[in-house]
């Protein structure tokens, strides 16, 4: 694996740029958790965790990474984008009749391995992925990242159980913690704690990490995909609209487009963020 | 047809024996490997066969990433649980996501028999024809069973393979080359054609044989519900006076709403009556149950007199 020498802040700053614009073209879309995941996705892509060929997608050499919360799709767009997998100027399209980029990822869609959006169900995707590369012997990782919201889902469940019944060691499934879901707090709407105890009493080695700290981040994927006999769970401590400030914390920006006061003010932080991570 | 053999059965002897010629084929089960008949499979291939436990939404999707991985899934359980409580997972997993699994689902219809009602699915194929990129296809017997197994085997889209758990009369012998995709014309007639499927074409056979001396039925053989073969279907329409569709399913949604679908279509106003079940099943032997809801030999033959009022 390649040592962190990309900057990932400054990346992660492009990312949270072009899916806005993504979403504001649109009019409709989901920011908050767009961006909640934003510095986990830049890093996986760009930090050297993820083998892939944005020429040749299906490559079967490739690592695999499952957008579980299929809804934070415009991150995920604009890293593809960026890595070249297809056009920029799709992502002016996103949500548009005939485009490519629709509102939850599709297999059409040039580097996504599974439509997603209903959720629960990339975590057995992901368990799938894995069981069929350790058929074939081969070292190739499987990523997936889901919502701590998501954690509500049986399908869930089921799959932690079937990741922990194979030692599926070439699995590191990532709970984006950022507390929040469409009718509230999830303390509220359906208590979720403790996440890190649940993943390891079912037998998942579980680690902990800042979701937008790069050198956290960095750090606990290097350390997760070392461990061995079992898989492993992230729990990534992150905020629900990360990046602009009046998006922060704030469960009104889980499925919303800004309009266009809100969508200056918004560039102008991301913008003054990414150039002084230039 | 004296000699019966579950559907069920002859898929597990054909997924041993296309999985010793094909590698990447594996198998899932949700706690129903006996029934589901991947014993034989797993015992060979034990490091190809997987038991997520009772968690059927966790078995679709599973599959649906062993063939992102570019494995030949089958997920096997009971068609009730596999196209009903993972029907979510079916949908966008498998089928949006377009991804080659195999949903072989056992237990089909009121042919379960004593399990009753919760365990005897009446609306998979309804369930299962309304989505895209899935092919849906529906045995007579146990010859017909293994050359749709291959099929699926082969198939770069979804599958839905609709297995019986008791036995059902042999119609064809082990060297019949079938045209997967196809109606088939069984036995030639004109006063009636019935479109039969799964264990339905048998005894449509038999009503045939029954009815000969008064009434000449046409048995036509519709194994693969979804995509429909329209052009067939309308030819085997061509010099017939009325219509029946026999599924050991719902009425609605079904194979008989897939035939009317394509009279009324192509104007053809022939009268047309759906045989099949108007309510929820319910326990006793299957053969017992075969006989009280008309779908044996003789209750087809009861069904074909009456809609002709002869």
């Amino acid at each position: 694996m390649e040592p962190m020498k990309k900057n990932l802040p400054h990346l992660a700053a492009k990312v949270r740029i072009d899916a806005l614009k993504m979403i504001y073209a649109a009019q409709s879309g989901h920011p908050g958790g767009s961006f909640s995941a934003a510095d986990i996705i830049t890093t996986l892509y760009f930090g050297g965790f993820l083998a892939y060929d944005p020429k040749n997608p299906k490559w079967k050499d490739r690592d695999y990474f499952i957008l579980s919360k299929g809804h934070c799709a415009p991150s995920l767009y604009a890293v593809l984008g960026e890595l070249g997998f297809f056009p920029k100027d799709e992502f002016f399209r996103l949500r548009q009749v005939d485009s490519l980029l629709q509102g939850h990822p599709e297999t059409y869609i040039p580097g996504i391995e599974i439509a997603s959006g209903p959720l629960g169900q990339g975590i057995s995707v992901a368990c799938g992925i894995a069981m069929g590369i350790k058929i074939d012997k081969k070292q190739n990782k499987v990523f997936s990242l889901h919502g701590d919201g998501e954690l509500q889902e049986g399908n869930i469940w089921e799959g932690v159980m079937t990741a922990a019944k194979y030692h599926l060691d070439n699995y590191v499934a990532i709970v984006d913690r950022n507390r929040l879901q469409i009718d509230g707090s999830t303390a509220e709407v359906m208590p979720i704690e403790d996440v890190a105890g649940k993943f390891q009493a079912f037998g998942w080695e579980v680690m902990k990490m800042n979701g937008h700290d790069f050198d956290d981040i960095y750090t606990t994927l290097k350390k997760a995909v070392e461990v061995t006999g079992k898989p492993v769970c992230i729990v990534a401590d992150t905020v629900k609209g990360k990046g602009v400030s009046f998006m922060e914390n704030q469960v009104g920006w889980h499925g919303k487009a800004p309009n266009d006061e809100q969508f200056a003010s918004a560039m102008e932080e991301l913008q003054k963020n990414f150039d002084e991570t230039q | 047809m004296s000699n019966k053999i579950a559907t069920r059965a002859a898929f597990g002897e054909a997924l041993l024996e296309i999985g010793r010629k094909q590698e990447n084929v594996v198998s899932l089960d949700a706690d129903l490997s006996g029934s589901t008949k991947t014993g034989a499979f797993a015992k060979e291939f034990p490091e190809r066969a997987f038991n997520v436990g009772i968690a059927e939404q966790g078995l679709v999707a599973t599959a649906a990433g062993l063939a992102i991985a570019r494995k030949k899934p089958f997920a096997c359980t009971f068609a009730v649980f596999l196209t009903g409580r993972a029907y979510d997972q079916v949908r966008t997993s498998v089928a949006i996501s377009d991804l080659p699994v195999v949903l072989a689902g056992s237990h089909a219809g009121i042919l379960t028999g004593e399990d009753g009602a919760t365990h005897q699915a009446l609306e998979d194929i309804g369930l299962m024809r309304a989505l895209p990129h899935m092919t849906v296809l529906s045995p007579a017997d146990a010859a017909e069973t293994k050359a749709c197994t291959q099929y699926a085997a082969q198939a770069e889209h979804p599958v839905y393979l609709r297995l019986g758990r008791s036995g059902v009369p042999v119609i064809f012998d082990e060297k019949t080359k079938f045209e997967i995709g196809k109606v088939r014309t069984l036995n030639q007639g004109t006063d009636v054609v019935i479109f039969a499927t799964g264990p339905l074409v048998s005894s449509a056979l038999i009503a045939a044989k029954k009815l000969e001396k008064d009434i000449s039925v046409k048995v036509v053989n519709v194994s693969c519900i979804s995509p429909l073969d329209v052009s067939g279907i309308i030819e085997a329409l061509q010099g017939v006076k009325n219509v029946i569709t026999a599924e050991d399913h719902s009425i609605n949604n079904g194979l008989g709403s897939a035939i009317a679908e394509v009279m009324a279509e192509n104007g053809i106003g022939i009268p047309l009556y759906r045989h099949g079940m108007r309510q929820f099943g319910e326990s006793g032997n299957g053969a017992d149950l075969y006989e009280k809801y008309k779908f044996d030999g003789e209750g087809v033959a009861e069904v074909v007199r009456t809609f002709l009022k002869k």
